[in-house]
């Protein structure tokens, strides 16, 4: 990553859209940014192909007006984005221009704005002290940020072990002030400051282990936390026809996860919807801290109409930042809205290079690159023993809703949760539409998680889950037979059973994330629940008509669902409960 | 068409495809603008002095010896209140006989808006009919297609909602445009007096297809000018972008570029959102909803145009003849508002979410109900109810010749729901019921 003394220059030998093909007069490295300077307009661009001495680039802004002969500057380095802090609660483009110092209602075109403020002054704290050895990651000092513990670390760049010669004392410092004097292992004495730079591409690895994921991260989403729980650090991702509420599910996690801070990266999709984050974030609290959520969160917003080629550099771009969190020990909650579209990315370039397409015509290596990205989330042990974990869940934008498509499969095979949301529950206002018997997660089958549901929530949790599964499972399987055969074509029994698995899914699985109330259920809520609708289950009941059952059924959901709206344990909960009390009374035989 | 008299002229063509040419030529700009043989041209490609342009009426009958002069700047129109009351084609140039507009020359197809710049979208449109405004409401800032069968009246539904809206102006971008559905327009904007609001550019199906491709940009380069000089609440008609998109399919596969799902090409997404992303809410009131049209064939939403625009457009309204009542209503199934929580409930009565949801919900229970019976099986009391109950609010709300208030949509369906239904069935927070059912008395 040293840069070449001398800086390559080049000139503008050709123009298909995006895709432009630069002269070079020296080295040019892969991946490598050069800005082409269009009468004075800087535009970015990224090598993408090197082919004697001509580089292929995508630019990440419109070539509008560029012409042939015009120069280029290479800078010597990949895509990077500056790291301290300052990143929370920031708007950013997908290369990390902070949009809020833009000027004008439109983005202009070479455009680059600082994404830190050079003279904002923080308060210090010192964590290392001199003789301490540290390696790339370690914690000098520490700054509150927002009221997140922010560290400044050993730069991430720096290979070896470094000793401490001085940290500053506390005080208030700039992130252009330099905070502590480090010794490398040849004895050269390096100034440190409170920023650093990385290239998006390349994952952060400053932490001594990757376990696999051992607990649960709670969203408040009772068909991901009760049927489908994801683990802190995990990975998921959530493909769906259009419409069928991805967005949605993605906002409420954003909103409920239990975690330090949350990244949303807007990839490709709708600025209304980012829009809707600047507007209710900074006026929401977070449950857990009672802060503003927006405290918490950085967006990253590269939507669909903003250069397509920094779309892809946008979900890096959020990793990256995730990953400088999780150095410090914290808790991040990664979100990318849609991976589909960074996909499409990718094949528009790979088909103006003319590379030999693959399905669809993406790129044959999609799977690989997919895979590579997954791969980055991960809960961590930092060299200091501390954890740190990125939770990453992703959606997929199916092309006709059809799951067999690249994008949905290769995805499929690097994320271990599968929360598939169904058009028929979409259209059925069966919100959250996650189809509770396609979707899955891996890591309710770890026995590290297994033990950890029974220590923490219930120690016939797995059993209870099982249960409710089938339950589900039986309810379908009736509701094709009453189809068939007829409401009176079959036994009461069957009505029974089908309303059974009904109960389920309109108390626990269908949760109105438009509801103060209903929004968020915690986990000791989730489990109080689950165990009424099995106690239902449980109970017998006397019908005297098949047509009994449903409207017998209809009551209590009715009430159950009052009591979801309800603030758990408050008068109105129990009232519901009391009414809920008496109506099983009216029936119950065993 | 302008040329200026020091500007160099090529004769010399190296290649002639079916949508471009190709010539030598230096100092051309990237989307330049061209005048090939008397056509307007675009350039496409530059390979060192290799310029490909892409000519928009198509290349029959150009010779190798064409007259070429690039007009050194990528295409523009002509901005300013005159645009008010007239009808251009798809270059800008005035089709209603009258002469040319003077004004500030902007590219079309400019930046995007940056999003931090944007407020979210808070107004509720009410459009008089229930199948919109109860179930799909709309908001400013909005944009939204009818997914419609080509026989169906979805232009006659978007003049009504265009007139209705109180817009400032409305933009009219046809492509493909039957003459006889141009005049409609042009007759229903001019009966409701509302001409001096409007402004239309058309391509009619008697014009190249490929010239399409310049009017969605043309249409929301005049709403950008109307929204964000003059903060005016702007509402654009785009119909029908099923051509616009089938227009992009001729050009890239002349082009040999690869194609992707239904020979659409790969950059589709991109290229509808690129104009749908237009619509916008600006803090100082001024904004750009947008309300298009995608045709389908047979229905199929899964073909690429349809399944595209549905990842882009904030919700879609379909278009469905119920044959039990012989109208045309809002299907509440398909359709979706997706901006409608902004304004449900908060512009509009609180109780409006939950008496939504409820009705279709039961409405959903009518169509099982409804599939039970042609599978001839017996109903049960509750199946017949919810029939009655379908048949009724298909009439009384869904049809699009309705046209009443929003509190009058709310009180039919609380009074549908009593001839009908028990509260325990419909499943409306109590607190609302209390409020709401109607009392017997
Ligand atoms: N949990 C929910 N509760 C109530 N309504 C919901 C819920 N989830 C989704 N919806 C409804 O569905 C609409 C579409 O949801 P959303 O925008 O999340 O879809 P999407 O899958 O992201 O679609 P696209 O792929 O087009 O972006 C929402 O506007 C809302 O009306
Ligand atoms: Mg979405």
């Amino acid at each position: 990553m040293e840069k070449t003394n001398k800086m390559t220059k080049g000139y503008v030998a050709g123009i298909i859209a995006n895709l432009v093909f630069v002269e070079v007069d020296g080295p040019v490295q892969q991946n490598e940014i050069c800005y082409i300077d269009l009468e004075g307009t800087k535009l970015m661009a990224e090598v993408i192909k090197i082919n004697g001495t001509q580089a292929y680039v995508q630019v990440f802004e419109s070539t509008r007006g560029l012409k042939v002969n015009h120069t280029v500057e290479f800078t010597g380095h990949m895509l990077e984005v500056t790291l301290g802090p300052g990143i929370l609660s920031k708007n950013y483009d997908g290369l990390q221009n902070d949009l809020d110092k833009m000027d004008g209602v439109f983005l202009k075109r070479g455009e680059h704005t600082n994404p830190l403020e050079d003279d904002k002054k923080w308060e210090f704290k010192p964590l290392a002290k001199a003789g301490d050895v540290l390696e790339a990651g370690g914690w000098l000092g520490e700054v509150k940020e927002n009221w997140m513990p922010h560290k400044i670390m050993v730069p991430f760049k720096f290979e070896g072990k470094y000793t401490v010669k001085s940290v500053v004392e506390a005080g208030e410092y700039t992130i252009l002030d330099n905070i502590a004097v480090v010794t490398d292992e040849k004895g050269k004495d390096i100034d440190l400051t409170m920023t650093q730079k990385w290239p998006v591409k390349l994952a952060i690895k400053a932490y001594k282990e990757k376990p696999r994921p051992f607990k649960m991260l709670e969203t408040g989403v009772r068909v991901i936390d009760t049927l489908n729980p994801i683990a802190e650090g995990g990975t998921g991702f959530i493909p769906g026809p259009f419409g069928t509420g991805k967005t949605v599910l993605q906002h409420a996690l954003a909103k409920q996860a239990e975690a330090d801070l949350i990244i949303v990266a807007a990839c490709g999709e709708r600025a209304n919807e980012v829009v809707e984050i600047f507007a209710e974030f900074p006026e929401l609290d977070d449950p857990r801290t009672g802060r503003k959520l927006m405290e918490r969160t950085t967006i990253i917003a590269n939507t669909s109409n903003m250069p397509v080629a920094a779309r892809e550099a946008s979900v890096y771009t959020a990793m990256t930042l995730g990953e400088y969190y999780r150095a410090m020990g914290l808790k991040v909650l990664l979100l990318a809205d849609s991976t589909s579209r960074w996909a499409q990315a990718l094949r528009e370039m790979s088909n103006r290079m003319e590379e030999l397409p693959g399905q669809d015509a993406f790129p044959m290596d999609l799977p690989a690159i997919i895979s590579n990205f997954y791969s980055r989330a991960g809960f961590t042990y930092l060299n200091n023993d501390a954890t740190g974990s990125i939770t990453f869940i992703g959606t997929v934008s199916p092309a006709g809703g059809n799951l067999k498509e690249p994008v949905t499969e290769s995805t499929k095979k690097a994320a271990r949760c599968f929360y598939a949301l169904s058009q028929d529950r979409a259209d059925s206002k069966r919100y959250p539409a996650i189809d509770p018997l396609d979707s899955y997660s891996k890591y309710a089958e770890y026995p590290e998680l297994e033990e950890y549901f029974r220590a923490n929530i219930d120690p016939e949790w797995p059993e209870k889950i099982q249960l409710a599964r089938d339950i589900l499972i039986r309810s379908r399987e009736v509701a094709e037979q009453i189809n068939i055969l007829g409401d009176d074509g079959v036994p009461v029994e069957y009505h029974d059973r089908f309303w059974k698995g009904e109960i389920i899914d309109f108390v626990i699985l269908q949760q109105d994330a438009f509801d103060k109330i209903d929004c968020s259920a915690s986990l000791e809520r989730q489990k109080y629940m689950l165990n009424w609708v099995l106690d239902i289950y449980h109970t017998k009941f006397s019908y005297e008509s098949f047509e009994d059952v449903g409207s017998y059924f209809k009551k209590m959901i009715n009430i159950m669902r009052q009591m979801n709206y309800a603030i758990f344990e408050s008068d109105d909960f129990k009232g519901g409960e009391k009414e809920l009390n008496s109506l099983i009374e009216e029936r119950k035989t065993a | 068409m302008e040329t200026k008299a020091f500007q160099k002229i090529y004769t010399k063509l190296t290649q002639v495809t079916k949508a471009t040419c190709s010539l030598k030529a230096t100092g051309i700009g990237y989307e330049e603008m061209a005048i090939v043989h008397g056509r307007l041209a675009q350039v496409v490609k530059i390979i060192g002095d290799n310029v490909t342009l892409q000519i928009f009426s198509g290349t029959e009958g150009i010779p190798t010896n064409a007259e070429v002069v690039f007009l050194g700047r990528p295409p523009v129109l002509k901005v300013g209140e005159e645009l008010s009351g007239r009808f251009f084609d798809a270059y800008g140039d005035p089709i209603d006989g009258r002469p040319a507009i003077e004004g500030e020359e902007r590219q079309i197809g400019g930046p995007s808006v940056n999003p931090v710049r944007r407020k979210q979208p808070s107004e509720f449109i009410p459009t008089g009919i229930a199948g919109i405004d109860l179930n799909n409401a709309l908001v400013t800032g909005q944009k939204i297609p009818f997914f419609a069968d080509p026989d169906q009246p979805y232009n006659q539904v978007m003049a009504n909602v265009a007139l209705r809206a109180e817009a400032d102006k409305i933009i009219l971008g046809g492509m493909g445009l039957t003459n006889d559905d141009y005049l409609y327009y042009k007759n229903v904007f001019e009966n409701a007096g509302a001409l001096d609001r409007i402004i239309s550019f058309v391509n009619t199906t008697e014009n190249p297809p490929v010239e399409r491709i310049l009017v969605p940009d043309m249409a929301l380069t005049a709403a950008e000018y109307f929204a964000v000089d003059k903060h005016q609440k702007v509402l654009v008609l785009l119909t029908d972008m099923t051509l616009y998109a089938d227009a992009l399919s001729i050009v890239s596969n002349r082009m040999d570029q690869i194609p992707s799902k239904d020979s659409m090409p790969g950059s589709l997404y991109s290229d509808l959102a690129k104009i749908y992303e237009k619509a916008v809410q600006f803090p100082d009131g001024g904004s750009i909803t947008i309300i298009a049209v995608t045709t389908l064939s047979g229905g199929d939403i899964t073909h690429a145009i349809p399944d595209n625009t549905g990842y882009i457009t904030e919700g879609q309204l379909f278009l469905r003849k119920d044959t039990d009542i012989g109208k045309v209503i809002v299907d509440p199934f398909r359709s979706l508002s997706r901006l409608k929580q902004l304004v449900i409930g908060e512009k509009t009565r609180s109780d409006h979410p939950q008496v939504m949801n409820a009705a279709i919900r039961l409405y959903a229970d009518a169509a099982n109900a409804k599939t039970k019976q042609e599978n001839g099986f017996d109903l049960t009391d509750y199946d017949e109810r919810s029939l009655k109950f379908a048949k009724e609010y298909s009439n009384k709300l869904l049809a699009i010749d309705v046209n009443i208030e929003v509190d009058q949509m709310l009180d039919t369906t609380w009074g549908l729901f009593n001839e009908h239904f028990e509260p325990a069935e419909v499943g409306i927070k109590k607190e609302f019921v209390d409020q709401y059912w109607p009392k017997e008395d």
